[in-house]
């Protein structure tokens, strides 16, 4: 167990690095940050000294190390545009788009389960038929034109949410929560929605396949054989081994939802980590994009490991250190 | 009045063209204590009678016929949930494949004490208690300790154990055993098809005892049936049988069982294969593989007759009654 996850742990590192030499490498292409910095009639002298002030005259490996070092202690720099530390304003994002994140991974997960399980007991059904072609759908159509489907809907025709932005939020601490207010979760619905649908579509029809596979085994027969009754088959015996790569793929495309919030906050005006990016892509903020880039990585590789290390727990054979006996 | 009796069963297998009939007119009985056997190559319809018995008939397919009675009540038309109470509780089941029988995520002693709570109302703690009983009783080595052990840490020969003591663990009257030994260990057969008569020994259970191998049987079984291309072609006590076959494809069975002080290569096989269920020939199933085949038996198809303590479907019986 210990092996296995600190070799998941180097492994995670190492993509951590890669990551972190791409950011790094942002500052060196796109343009001098000095020019982004200063104004017109800044000396020639002003700016050498903001050069080597900036560490910019530094061997390359210095330079990098340094990066490296800061960005552990969650020091990403001043930004060019707004002349504040980068960290404290993706900090003051993050809220916003966890919670939207989490809140639409659990709308796909507490809707998609359900019709996936459905969808596999009952696969001849009309309404399974129904979930399957709309499923379709919420796979195939573009998240912004379903964003904006769903404000045509529920903000302009009927009125009854809001189109944009976070409602109303509470601080508590450094976190700022639409949670806690019935306009911020009214807020929260459509952006959610919007995000969650591609999530929950994939959810149900990987439940649905996995139901019908594990339907199909020899334990389960042999666990009708002895009598259980339906529903312990069907809940007990059958939904756990179909929801263990449920828990893989959810895992994986938490890490996916939060990357590709950036399109939902757009659309929402939404204000998260994501809007920041892309404001910050228009002004060509490099340290904003360069310490978005290394955090979604960050959150990606942590949710992988915290994936394969749950996977571990909850599968016994994974588990297994004990070795089997021999004979009979 | 037998424990089980099937009478005339047919299940049928709905294609797109035609519906394939996998079990024929198939009537056997198996008494209180009993052990049947029911041997016959691969595809004869073994699995499907079974299957048909215990209610479990995989869907498409269904029973087009015939009738099952335990104890005297019919059981083949009860609701899913009578149905449901009978299996595991009257009827038990042991599969072939004791590495896929169980469910890989949960101990065996859950799977024990979910089956135990299913068909009594002891508390959970008491299922517990007779769950441990029950693994002793079929030989697993500290079961205070494996009980909470996951299948995959048992050896096959082990969890076949734990299938039996889930078979047998609300005290059924008959256990439907279907090549309970093929999938293990030439070692370790001999020891799973003890452990099973000593049981049903015990309780006085019957078994059905589902095999290919006619040696099994031999050792085994009270009465055997034996299942050709979807019908028994012969039945009747296993020592009448093993004396004087009186099917040509019993015989054939026969000369297969590997015998001590004989050579195996001496070992006969029957010539060709079991014709598949859409392509079973008119007359007797067997002629194109039998060599006393005659006319007849291709415009034809025999029916079981008496011989004795026992019934085959062959012509030659006539036959032989004629020429006495
Ligand atoms: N689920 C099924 N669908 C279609 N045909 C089946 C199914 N199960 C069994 N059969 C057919 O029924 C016949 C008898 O099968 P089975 O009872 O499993 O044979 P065996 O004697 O080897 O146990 C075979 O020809 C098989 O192809
Ligand atoms: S009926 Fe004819 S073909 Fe069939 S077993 Fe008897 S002799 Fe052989
Ligand atoms: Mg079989």
């Amino acid at each position: 167990m210990l092996a296995f996850i600190l070799k998941r742990l180097l492994q995670s590192l190492l993509v951590m690095f890669f990551v972190a030499l791409i950011a790094f490498s942002m500052f060196q292409f796109v343009g001098d940050p000095v020019h982004q910095m200063v104004g017109i009639e800044t000396t020639l002298e002003e700016r050498e000294e903001l050069r080597e002030a900036l560490g910019l005259n530094d061997p390359i490996l210095v330079q990098f190390s340094r990066f490296v070092l800061d960005a552990v202690t969650f020091d990403f720099g001043i930004s060019y545009q707004h002349k504040k530390p980068v960290a404290d304003m993706i900090l003051s994002r993050m809220p916003a788009t966890l919670e939207l994140a989490i809140f639409s991974a659990l709308l796909a997960l507490a809707l998609g389960i359900p019709m996936g399980v459905y969808t596999g007991l009952r696969r001849n059904t009309l309404l399974a038929h129904v979930l399957m072609t709309v499923s379709l759908a919420g796979v195939s159509l573009p998240t912004f034109l379903i964003g904006i489907l769903l404000i045509f809907v529920f903000a302009v025709m009927l009125g009854w949410l809001p189109s944009f932005g976070r409602g109303e939020v509470i601080d508590l601490g450094w976190w700022s929560t639409g949670l806690l207010t019935v306009a911020g979760l009214k807020a929260l619905i459509l952006p959610s929605i919007t995000l969650g649908l591609f999530q929950m579509t994939l959810i149900m029809r990987l439940v649905r396949s996995e139901m019908l596979e594990v339907l199909r085994t020899d334990f389960i027969k042999f666990a009708r054989a002895r009598g259980l009754p339906e529903h312990v088959v069907n809940f007990r015996h059958a939904l756990k081994n179909a929801l263990i790569p449920v828990i893989t793929v959810t895992g994986l495309q938490l890490g996916s939802i939060i990357a590709f919030a950036i399109i939902t906050e757009t659309v929402f005006q939404w204000p998260g980590m994501g809007l920041l990016f892309l404001q910050s892509i228009q002004t060509v903020d490099i340290p904003i994009m360069s310490a978005y880039l290394i955090l979604i990585a960050f959150v990606v590789v942590a949710i992988n490991l915290v994936v394969d290390v749950l996977y571990y727990v909850i599968d016994p054979r994974l588990r297994a250190t004990r070795s089997a006996d021999s004979g009979a | 009045m037998a424990l089980l009796e099937v009478d005339r069963l047919r299940v049928e297998f709905p294609t797109r063209r035609r519906a394939l009939v996998a079990v024929d007119d198939v009537s056997l009985a198996i008494e209180a204590g009993e052990v049947l056997g029911v041997v016959g190559e691969s595809g004869a319809g073994k699995s499907v009678t079974g299957a048909a018995i215990i209610g479990l008939i995989e869907p498409p397919g269904r029973m087009a016929g015939g009738e099952i009675r335990f104890d005297g009540r019919r059981i083949d038309h009860l609701s899913d949930e009578e149905k449901r109470r009978i299996r595991g509780n009257e009827i038990g089941s042991v599969f072939q494949d004791p590495l896929t029988s169980l469910n890989p995520l949960f101990t065996v002693g859950q799977q024990l004490v979910e089956t135990i709570l299913a068909h009594s109302d002891r508390s959970a703690d008491d299922a517990r208690r007779h769950a441990l009983r029950l693994l002793e009783d079929v030989g697993i080595p500290a079961a205070a300790h494996r009980i909470d052990s996951y299948p995959h840490e048992f050896s096959g020969g082990m969890r076949q154990r734990v299938v039996i003591a889930l078979a047998v663990c609300a005290g059924p009257r008959l256990i439907i055993a279907d090549e309970p030994t093929t999938a293990l260990d030439v070692s370790i057969q001999a020891q799973i098809i003890a452990l099973l008569k000593r049981l049903c020994r015990d309780q006085g259970t019957a078994i059905m005892l589902i095999t290919h191998d006619m040696g099994v049987i031999a050792e085994t079984a009270d009465r055997v049936a034996v299942m050709y291309a979807g019908r028994i072609v012969e039945v009747g006590r296993v020592r009448q049988i093993l004396r004087a076959p009186a099917h040509p494809y019993t015989t054939g069975l026969m000369d297969a069982i590997p015998r001590l002080g004989r050579d195996d290569a001496d070992l006969a096989q029957i010539d060709g294969a079991m014709p598949r269920l859409h392509e079973i020939p008119e007359g007797c199933a067997f002629h194109s593989r039998c060599p006393h085949a005659f006319d007849l038996c291709r415009r034809r198809r025999p029916v079981l007759q008496a011989t004795g303590d026992a019934a085959a479907a062959c012509f030659l019986i006539d036959q032989e009654r004629s020429d006495d």
